[in-house]
Parts: C-alpha cells; structure tokens; sequence
C-alpha cells in the first residue's frame, strides 16, 4: 500500500512538473494588469484585444498562418513522397535513407539555422517567406515521415496487389486503395508539421526578415522588450491550438485503429 | 483439353537462390489444376508470376498462345484470391466487388446488377452494405471469390484461400469452389500444401518439391501411382520398404526384401534387376489375416500395437526387418498386440519407385 502512495504521489509531482509552467502562464492571459506578473489585480480580455487589434501581434498571428500552411502543404507533399519511396525494397541504403530523413529530429536547430541562413542568402531568399518555409518544412519534414510510415506499414501490401490484379494501373492503385489507407497518417503528420511550424523559433530566428515575423517570434522579442500580457494571451491561443491538434491526431489514430 | 496455360522452362532465383527451375507446365481451358507442395518449394512463386506480381528469371509464360511475360499484371485479366483476402478495408463489401467492373469502365447500372448476381452467387446479399472488418473470416473468402470472379477473368488463381479457415467451413468451400468451376467453366489455378484439399478439388494435380514438380496428375494418379518417393510420402500416408529388384516381366516387377520375402509390385518409371528401390504400400490396401491365404504377395508379421480411430483401426505391424502400418475398416476385429498375422495386398495395391 505504501508503495501505491509513493507512485501516485509521484506521477502527481511529475505531471505538475510538466504542466507548472503552463498553470502559471495561462490566468496572466485575462489580467487586467500591463505587467506580466501576479498577484491579477482583476479580470479582463483587453490583451487579447491587443493581439487581434495591436498591428505587430496581428501580422504576426497571419504570418504564423501563412507560413504554418506553405509549411504543412510542402512537408506533407514531400514526407508522403519519402514515405512511399522508402517502402520499395530494392532502395539501396534503405536504413541509412530513412535514418537520414529523421537527422533534423536530432540536429541542433542552432546549426541548422546557421547552415539555412548561409544556404539561403545564396539562392537570394533569406527575408522571404518561401525561405522560411523552406526552413520549416526541413524540422516538419521528419514528423511526417514518422508518421505516415507507420500507416503505410499498416497497409498488407497483398490488398495492393489485388487491386493490381483486379485491373488497376499503379497510379490508380495509389489513388484509390494506398491514399485512402495512409490517410490518417498523412493527416496527423499534416497537423504535426503545421504545428512545427507554429511554434519553431531558432530557425525563424536564422532566417526571417521583419516582415516574416511568426507569433511564436513576436512573443520572443516582445519578452524582452516589454514584459506585456499580450504573451500570456498569445501563449493561451498557442495551448488551445495545441489541444485541438492533438486532439485532431488522436482522432485519425483511432480512425485508423477501427479501419483494422 | 486445349492448351491454354503453358510455363515454357520457367526459372526463379532470388539473388543464388533457385525457388523454381527450368520448369515446364501446361495447363488446359477449363481445367482446374492444383499446385501442391510444401512451403518453400515454388509452388506460391510460379502463381505469383503467373500473375504478374514476380519476373521469371527465364522462361516464358504463355496465355492463349501468346508470352505475356512483359504484360502488367493490371492488364492480365486474372482473378486472385489470397490466403488472407486482401479485401480492400476502406470500402464496403458491394464497393470491393464493384472495384474491378470500375477499373473496366462498366456503366454504374450494369455494376449494380453483377455486383447483385456475384453477392447472389456466394450466397452473401444481405450483407452487401458491410465493411469486410464487420464479416467473419469465410464471409470475407466468399467476397474475395466474388470479387475475383465477378469480371469473368480469363483465369481464376487462388493462393492457399482456404488456409485460415476451419475445418468444417474449408471443407464446404472447398465443394463450393468446384461446384463453381463446374458451373462456370473456370480455368483455376490453386496452390495449396494440404492433399486432401488438392485430391477433392483437381482436374490434375502438380506435386512440387524444391523447385520443381515431380510428379504431375489426376488425383488418383499421384495417390495411387506416386512417381516418385517424395510423392508416395508426400500424398496420404504410406509404408515404405527397401527391396531389390530380381526380375522385370511388363508393368510388374518382383522385389526381394531384407527379408528374404518376395514382392510382386506394379511399377512406376523403369527399373532394371538388380536395382535397390522402395516399395511404397499404402495402409489401407493392406489386409490382415491369421492364415495364409491365397493372397500373391503375403508379409509373415507380428501387431505391436493397434490404436481405434473412430472411422478406421489402425495397426502397427513388425516385419523380421522393418515395421508396417495397416489401416483397417471400422468393423475390422480387434488385433492386439504380439498377434501373429498375415499382412497380405495385391500387386496393384503396392508400387515400385526408383530412388
């Protein structure tokens, strides 16, 4: 019995440890107060006003859209063609191939940052929106391959070869039978790159110009500039997106899961 | 029959791994013709190159007189039916039986009204509206089969279809599947590793051991009449006795045994005297007795046990050099063991194979 105490009271202080520093951030979204600090003398939405009204905030939250959709689009389109590609047998290096797709997971996003700036300004793109993009998609990429390997794992290739004999050329195979299969995980892997993008920094950092500014960068620079509860607001929509794209994952995982 | 299917000196190899060689088999229109074997012995690799999914590494396939080694499986026009289905899970059973009329650009009423007949013909209307995950395992088999026979392909392939079923319900496929051959008129090749299913189901069955086929058949000629020791002991169970041959006389030949007894045997292939060969003896066509008899070949034996299976008893024989199985119908007397008996067959019931 002592034990059972001793591991709940555990996983309790775990959790908290976790999700302390979102308890603590979340209420200074609806202060009523200019500094980002307790106690909240009352309660009130005037700083989510500031985001959607303030100039900065609210070309940041577009940007953060633009950028997170360019983003989705190509990391979605790109991971799902590496995915396919890696499935065939006869690739040489396979292991090495897929190892490699997954190295922006591990590489310091400060290097990679360094090497996309320098990459970037060659080809004239830093300051552009398709520059950040570009360097999105190369830390959203591997989110998507991760997962819509997984769903084409899932798939008995013998249905595919069914289909074949059933009269399908390839291109409608994949059209009607392989798509429709991996769906799930390309939509979850769609929704994990979006969210890459939503919140990645370091690399935006590297790469883009004033005018590319993202909300997660807005709320970096004005942390230091001033210390506004426009953050905390901004924090709290980044949790509710967050929250609804997780829940979003679960549900295609567990769409996938009845299919079988 | 005429020729329809033909494997013209078919080779299979996996990097240095030889799964079918040089091999030769033709196939008639209509014919139902089983590929048996144990795993590993080529048997699912000739099927799957038949349709499309593997290269031969040399040698032609011909369908209807012309090689179709270069033709895509898609434009094959060849029903498959696998082991485990393979229905296509996002789609409802009426939606994969519709599939490959769709692939043919046929009109969506002429669909609906085929897509009825083959649901009406594997008995499963009802449940047209169903996901195949909803079926249970022979409702998804006779889907499958719907599905690979309701664009009336030019030939029907079936790799292992019955293997994850049970029992009883193989046993009624396996009627179901040759009453449609019948009606229908199908060519059907069917891999299976189970003999019983090759013997009830085939016009001809193709017995395959590594790579190639020993022995090719109707079912009565490679029970009765095994080419070969790999057959005698692959197909139904059987006694198998070393000997030498003394004398050939036609399709007969009189082995002498370690025992010094002599056997008159049919014969399958040529021997010559003097040869060393097996006698296979198949346990039912052995028959027990006290005396002598006038039986033409008689083995002096001991029963050293005698086990009551139901349908037959079966009893374990001791020669002076080697042990012999017979199998006894169900109103047979009892034997029980240090009996002295007679075991007594015919020179049809007993075949010489060359080793």
């Amino acid at each position: 019995m002592p034990m059972k105490i001793a591991k709940a009271t555990f996983a309790t202080l775990t959790v908290l440890f976790l999700v302390a520093p979102l308890i603590a951030i979340l209420p200074l979204a609806f202060t009523s107060s200019v500094i980002l600090t307790y106690p909240i003398p009352s309660w009130s939405l005037r700083w989510f006003e500031e985001l959607f009204f303030a100039d900065a905030w609210r070309r940041a939250i577009v940007n953060s859209l633009i950028i997170g959709t360019g983003t989705t689009l190509l990391a979605t389109v790109l991971g799902t063609a590496a995915s396919l590609g890696l499935r065939n047998r006869l690739i040489l290096f396979r292991g090495t191939m897929r190892t490699l797709f997954l190295l922006p997971m591990v590489v310091p996003a400060v290097v990679l940052g360094v090497g996309m700036q320098v990459l970037l300004a060659g080809f004239g793109l830093t300051n552009s929106y398709l520059g950040v993009i570009i360097a999105h998609t190369v830390v959203a990429v591997p989110f998507v391959v991760v997962s819509v390997t997984g769903a084409l794992a899932g798939i008995d290739e013998r249905v595919e070869l069914a289909a074949q004999s059933l009269g399908a050329a390839p291109a409608t195979v994949f059209r009607r039978i392989t798509l429709p299969l991996a769906m799930p995980g390309v939509l979850s892997g769609a929704v994990l790159a979006f969210a890459t993008s939503l919140d990645e920094v370091v690399l935006t950092l590297f790469v883009a110009g004033p005018n590319q500014r993202t909300l997660a960068r807005q709320m970096f620079s004005s942390i230091r500039e001033n210390i506004s509860p426009a953050i905390a607001a901004a924090a709290f929509l980044f949790i509710v997106a967050t929250v609804l794209i997780g829940l979003v994952v679960v549900l295609s995982r567990s769409m996938l899961a009845k299919r079988r | 029959m005429a020729e329809f299917i033909r494997f013209d000196r078919i080779s299979k190899f996996y990097g240095p791994l030889c799964v079918v060689e040089n091999l030769d088999l033709s196939i008639g229109k209509g014919e139902f013709v089983s590929l048996l074997g144990p795993s590993g012995s080529g048997k699912t690799t000739l099927l799957m190159m038949l349709a499309g999914f593997e290269q031969p590494t040399s040698g032609n396939i011909l369908l209807d007189g012309t090689a179709i080694n270069a033709v895509p499986t898609h434009k094959r026009d060849m029903g498959v039916v696998f082991q485990n289905y393979a229905l296509f899970p996002h789609m409802s059973v009426g939606d994969n039986i519709a599939f490959p009329l769709q692939m043919r650009g046929i009109g969506k009423a002429e669909v609906g009204e085929r897509v009825k007949r083959a649901l009406g013909m594997v008995q499963l209307s009802a449940l047209v509206d169903r996901r195949p995950s909803q079926l249970s395992g022979g409702q998804q088999q006779r889907v499958a089969l719907a599905r690979a026979l309701v664009f009336e392909p030019r030939v029907v392939l079936m790799d292992e279809p019955l293997g994850a079923l049970d029992k009883n319900l193989r046993e009624q496929m396996q009627l179901d599947i040759r009453d449609l051959h019948r009606r229908l008129g199908l060519t059907i090749v069917f891999v299976t590793h189970d003999q019983s299913e090759a013997l009830t189901m085939s016009d001809r069955v193709a017995v395959f051991n590594k790579g190639k086929i020993e022995q090719i058949g109707t079912p009565r000629q490679v029970y009765d009449e095994p080419a070969t020791r790999f057959v005698a002991e692959f197909i139904g169970e059987t006694n198998l006795v070393e000997g030498v041959v003394e004398a050939v006389q036609g399709q007969e030949a009189t082995v002498r045994l370690p025992s010094g007894a002599q056997i008159v045997s049919a014969v399958s292939g040529t021997v010559a005297s003097g040869q060393p060969v097996f006698l296979s003896i198949r346990p039912e066509r052995v028959d027990l007795s006290e005396t002598r008899g006038e039986a033409r070949n008689v083995l002096e034996t001991e029963v050293t046990d005698s086990v009551y299976q139901g349908d037959h008893l079966r009893v374990q024989l001791q020669n002076a050099t080697h042990p012999l199985i017979a199998k006894l119908g169900r109103r047979s007397r009892e034997y029980p063991p240090g009996t002295k008996v007679f075991a007594a067959f015919s020179a049809g019931d007993c075949r010489v194979i060359a080793p």
